[in-house]
This record gives structure tokens, C-alpha cells and sequence, in this order.
């Protein structure tokens, strides 16, 4: 460990302290302890960790056909991984199927590596004690794409009606709460306590949002991936728990991520 | 022959895929479907949390740039105020720091939360109400000084309790939670969060 990275070390275990605190005016210092943070870190992040744990992935022999993910297509051919994530979610011919990453992964590590799709879905995101293969590729894969402007196309008829079907999902208002997406996320310049809320409808704050994720989450001590953030977000709806690769998760994603077309993707980044 | 049958009703099926955008109806059939099988319950939160009612499905419909008619918006407020309950003891108010305390509570309704416990309300997430507390959303307004600027009397308590108990009563398609039509909150906490409003002693009023 480098000491730009024990600095930052020593800062989020501030953060971790005081967030631990609970919503409370504590949460306004806890906002100037991430900048000091973001700054003790310069050009680093601790999600390159994952990053280069996920480059090995990729290029490691595993699974019961012993063998890599470099022939993996996510959509520019077998094995091109730079700039593929700034087109998706797209229609795969071979699945007949519009995937994101996440799905694609597990999509090419079971007709790659022979590892079943229920094997490859189970815990994907990590925790205490836990490191995921999906976190890890998501990371890597998500970096290639760094300064690549979102590009993502609704020109065959399954991705259109994708984004439909994820238009849809974000104003769908269930739950004992009346939640949807759009309750939190369609309105201009809103916070939830001292949260900042994008309005995922605009393309400004969509493009922010969505280019932003995955993201190394100081509280956590994570990096977690763009699905496990909707997860997240549906918990807060009061809605039930969303399967991992459903395509419910891909729709949805669908509809933010072409909502985000034009802009430098720029992640892994780092939250609070 | 057999080739050139496959060929035709190969080429009827894209027609019907390409030519026909599917129908706003269509859509949404699809979307319910996709989402019903796109979600396991958990806890609490059992699927029937997709199903719509009414409200749930016009408020979506008249969402995300299409604008909600106005008799549409009347028929939701009446609908909405002839669901309000009064508590027997005809009292709407508690205790405005017992009210204070559910305010402050984000508890209540996710998957990962007790379902025995109480639920908070969460008011502070999306208003300001008091001077003390500086970590306030901005979804809703500001609610300081509440009673302070419309009055203490006996119509404002009524409609602080109409508002927290649906919302939708005034302003059809709110944000805000219908927190007595949906039992989100009980009755002597409805109470508490109305004194947090209405109480001349409440930080609120100050
Ligand atoms: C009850 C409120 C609420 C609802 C409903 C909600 N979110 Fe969120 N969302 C939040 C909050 C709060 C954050 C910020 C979380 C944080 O910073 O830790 C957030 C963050 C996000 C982000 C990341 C923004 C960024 O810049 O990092 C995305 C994307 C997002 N939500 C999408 C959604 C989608 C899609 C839905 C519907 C499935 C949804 N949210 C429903 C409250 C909500
Ligand atoms: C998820 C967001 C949200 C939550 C939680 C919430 N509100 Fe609201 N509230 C709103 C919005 C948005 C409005 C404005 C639209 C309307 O009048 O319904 C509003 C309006 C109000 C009004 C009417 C204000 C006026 O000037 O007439 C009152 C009173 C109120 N809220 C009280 C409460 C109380 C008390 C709680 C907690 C028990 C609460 N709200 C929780 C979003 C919320």
C-alpha cells in the first residue's frame, strides 16, 4: 500500500465513523470528510484493485472447460473489451437477447467456461469477507470504457422495446408507498435529506449519474456495480428484491443508459 | 416447398415485429409481466407490491410528461378525501415530540426492515420543519413555522390530518405518502406528527 492510499485509508474510517452516525447534521461534515478524501487520493481509487483482479479473471482459465472469457463478445467482437460497455445494454444474435454487462457476463461464462447461468447469478455482489467475480469484471470491463462517449442504439426492434419496457418500470408507482423511480429521481435539483437526487429524465443529470457507476463506495468499502444499485434503489421504493439479471434490471438500465448517450463515460468512480 | 413455407411465415414474423410498433397498452401489458417475473419477494415485500390500484395506476399514466387533465385530477382528490378516517375521540392531536421522533424515523415497509416494529415517517427526508434539524430534503416544502402562518384553529388541524393521512386528498398524484390510507402509520402516530405540526409549543412553530 502506498501512502496516498494509507492517507485515504485513515479518511474513510472517519467517514465510516461518522456516517455510522446516522442522518443527522453529522451527514454535512461527512460530505467535507469524501471531498478531503477524493483529494487525499489524487488519480487514485481503491477500485482499481478490482479492476486488475477482474483483468486476471478475464484472462484466466476457469470453469469446467477450462478456459477464458477473452473470446467473450460483448457486442464488438469476440474479445474486444475497449469501449464495449459505452454500447450497452445491446441485442446479442447468439442469446437472442438484449443483455447489459451483468447478464452478458454470466451469458458468457456459462457457453465459454461451462459454468451454469444459476451458478454464475449466485451472490454477485460482495460484502465482508467477500470478493465477487462480477464486481471484479464489471470493474475491469467498466474501465475500458473510460473517455468513451455513451453510444447505445435502440435500432432492433428488442432494444427498442426495451427502453420502452424500462420507461415504463421507472414511472411504475407500487408499494405501500406509492414509490417509483420518477417519485425521487424526476424532478429537478431535489434531495432526500441531504442527498442530491439526479432527475434520471434529463439528459444532463443522466448522463452524470449513469456515467459514474460502478462506483467504490467508501462506506462500504466496495465497488458496487450499476445493478446493484438499482437493487438498492427498489429497496428503498418498498418494492421486493430484484432478481440479479432480470430483465426487468436489463430494461430499466436500457432506459438510463441511452438517456446518458453523448457523454465520456468516466468509472469506476468513487462515493460516499 | 416445405423451405419456402418456413421463408414465408419467417418473413410474416418480422413484418409483424418491424412494421407494427407495438401499442401503449401493449407496452404496458408487457412491462408487468416482465416485472412480475423480475422480482422475488423478500421479508415484507411480497409481489402483489407491483399490482396497481387506481390511484397507483392513473398517477402513472399521467406521469413523465403527459399531463394529467383536470377532471382527471378532481375525480383522484375527491376520491382520495372520501377515504379519510377520524379518530373516535374526535382529538387530532398527540404529542408533538413523541411526533418529532417519527419524523425522524426512515423505518418501516423495505424488505430488510421488522415488520413488527413501528414505522417511522420519514417527513424529514423530503421537508424541513424545524430550525434544529439541518439534514432536510426538498422533495416536499418547507413545513417551519406551519401553524405559525396558517393558523392554529380547528380547519388547519384538519387538513394537517387530511394531508398526512392522504395526501392525494389536495394535490392528486403527490409524492408524499398516503400515510393513514395505507397504514403506513397508526393513529395515535398520525396524532403526533399533526401535534409536530400544530402544537404552539412544537420546534416547528417557533
Ligand atoms: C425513496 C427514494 C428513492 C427511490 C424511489 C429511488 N431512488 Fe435512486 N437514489 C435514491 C438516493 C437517496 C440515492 C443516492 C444514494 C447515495 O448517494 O447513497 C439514489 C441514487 C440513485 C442513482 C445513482 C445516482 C448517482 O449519481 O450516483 C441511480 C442511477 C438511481 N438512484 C436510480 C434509481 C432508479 C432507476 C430507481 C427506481 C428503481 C430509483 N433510483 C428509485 C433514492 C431513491
Ligand atoms: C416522499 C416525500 C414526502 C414525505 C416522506 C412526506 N412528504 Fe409531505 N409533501 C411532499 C410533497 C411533494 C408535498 C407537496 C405536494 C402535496 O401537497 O402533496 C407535500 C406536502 C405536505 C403538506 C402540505 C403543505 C402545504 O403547504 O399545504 C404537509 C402538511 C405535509 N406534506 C406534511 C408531511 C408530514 C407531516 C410528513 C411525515 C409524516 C410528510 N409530509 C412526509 C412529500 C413528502
Amino acid at each position: 500500500m502506498n501512502q496516498t492510499w494509507e492517507r485515504a485509508a485513515r479518511a474513510a474510517c472517519a467517514i465510516v465513523a461518522l456516517t455510522a452516525c446516522g442522518a443527522s447534521a453529522q451527514e454535512r461534515s461527512a460530505v467535507e470528510e469524501i471531498e478531503r478524501y477524493r483529494q487525499a487520493l489524487g488519480d487514485g481509487n481503491p477500485a482499481e484493485l478490482w479492476e486488475a483482479r477482474g483483468e486476471s479473471l478475464w484472462k484466466e482459465k476457469a470453469g469446467p472447460k477450462n478456459a477464458s472469457l477473452e473470446k467473450c463478445d460483448l457486442g464488438l467482437g469476440p474479445g474486444v473489451v475497449r469501449g464495449a460497455y459505452a454500447q450497452m445494454p445491446r441485442y446479442f444474435a447468439d442469446s437472442g437477447k438484449v443483455e447489459d454487462l451483468e447478464s452478458r457476463l454470466v451469458t458468457c461464462r456459462s457457453t465459454l467456461q461451462g459454468i451454469a447461468p444459476e451458478e454464475a447469478k449466485k451472490n454477485p455482489f460482495g460484502g465482508p469477507g467477500r470478493k465477487t467475480v462480477n464486481d471484479a469484471l464489471v470493474a475491469y470491463i467498466t474501465s475500458e470504457s473510460r473517455g468513451i462517449k455513451m453510444n447505445v442504439q435502440t435500432s432492433h426492434p428488442k432494444e427498442a422495446e426495451a427502453y420502452e419496457v424500462g420507461r415504463k418500470i421507472f414511472f411504475h408507482r407500487g408499494g405501500p408507498y406509492d414509490f417509483a423511480c420518477a417519485t425521487c429521481h424526476g424532478v429537478d435539483n431535489i434531495r432526500i435529506r441531504l442527498q442530491d437526487l439526479p432527475n434520471l429524465t434529463k439528459q444532463v443529470d443522466a448522463q452524470r449519474a449513469y456515467t459514474s457507476w460502478p462506483a467504490y463506495r467508501v462506506s462500504q468499502g466496495e465497488v458496487r456495480t450499476f445493478q446493484w444499485r438499482l437493487e438498492d434503489c427498489f429497496r428503498q421504493q418498498r418494492f421486493p428484491h430484484l432478481d440479479f439479471t432480470s430483465e426487468a434490471s436489463i430494461a430499466l438500465t436500457m432506459f438510463l443508459a441511452k438517456n446518458a448517450n453523448g457523454a465520456p463515460f468516466n468509472a469506476p468512480s468513487i462515493k460516499r | 416447398m416445405k423451405t419456402k413455407i418456413i421463408a414465408l411465415s419467417a418473413l410474416a414474423a418480422l413484418v409483424a415485429g418491424c412494421a407494427t410498433t407495438p401499442s401503449d397498452e401493449e407496452i404496458a401489458a408487457r412491462s408487468l409481466a416482465v416485472m412480475k417475473a423480475g422480482f422475488k419477494e423478500r421479508g415484507q415485500a411480497k409481489l402483489d407490491r407491483l399490482d396497481q390500484d387506481n390511484l397507483q395506476r392513473t398517477c402513472s399514466i399521467y406521469s413523465g410528461g403527459n399531463e394529467m387533465p383536470k377532471e382527471v385530477a378532481a375525480r383522484i382528490e375527491k376520491e382520495q378525501l372520501a377515504s379519510i378516517r377520524y379518530p373516535a375521540d374526535g382529538k387530532l392531536l398527540g404529542d408533538w415530540k413523541a411526533g418529532e421522533k417519527i419524523a425522524q424515523s426512515g423505518r418501516g415497509g423495505q424488505y430488510n426492515d421488522n415488520p413488527k416494529a413501528p414505522s417511522g415517517a420519514n417527513c424529514y427526508a423530503c421537508h424541513q420543519l424545524t430550525k434544529q434539524e439541518v439534514s432536510y430534503g426538498t422533495i416536499g416544502p418547507s413545513l417551519f413555522n406551519f401553524a405559525k402562518v396558517r393558523g392554529f384553529g380547528p380547519d388547519v388541524q384538519k387538513y394537517a390530518w387530511n394531508k398526512v393521512f392522504n395526501s392525494h386528498a389536495y394535490a392528486a398524484c403527490s409524492s408524499m405518502p398516503r400515510f393513514g390510507h395505507r397504514g403506513i402509520l397508526t393513529e395515535q402516530q398520525i396524532k403526533d406528527v399533526v401535534a409536530l405540526l400544530m402544537d404552539p409549543n412544537s420546534p416547528v412553530n417557533k
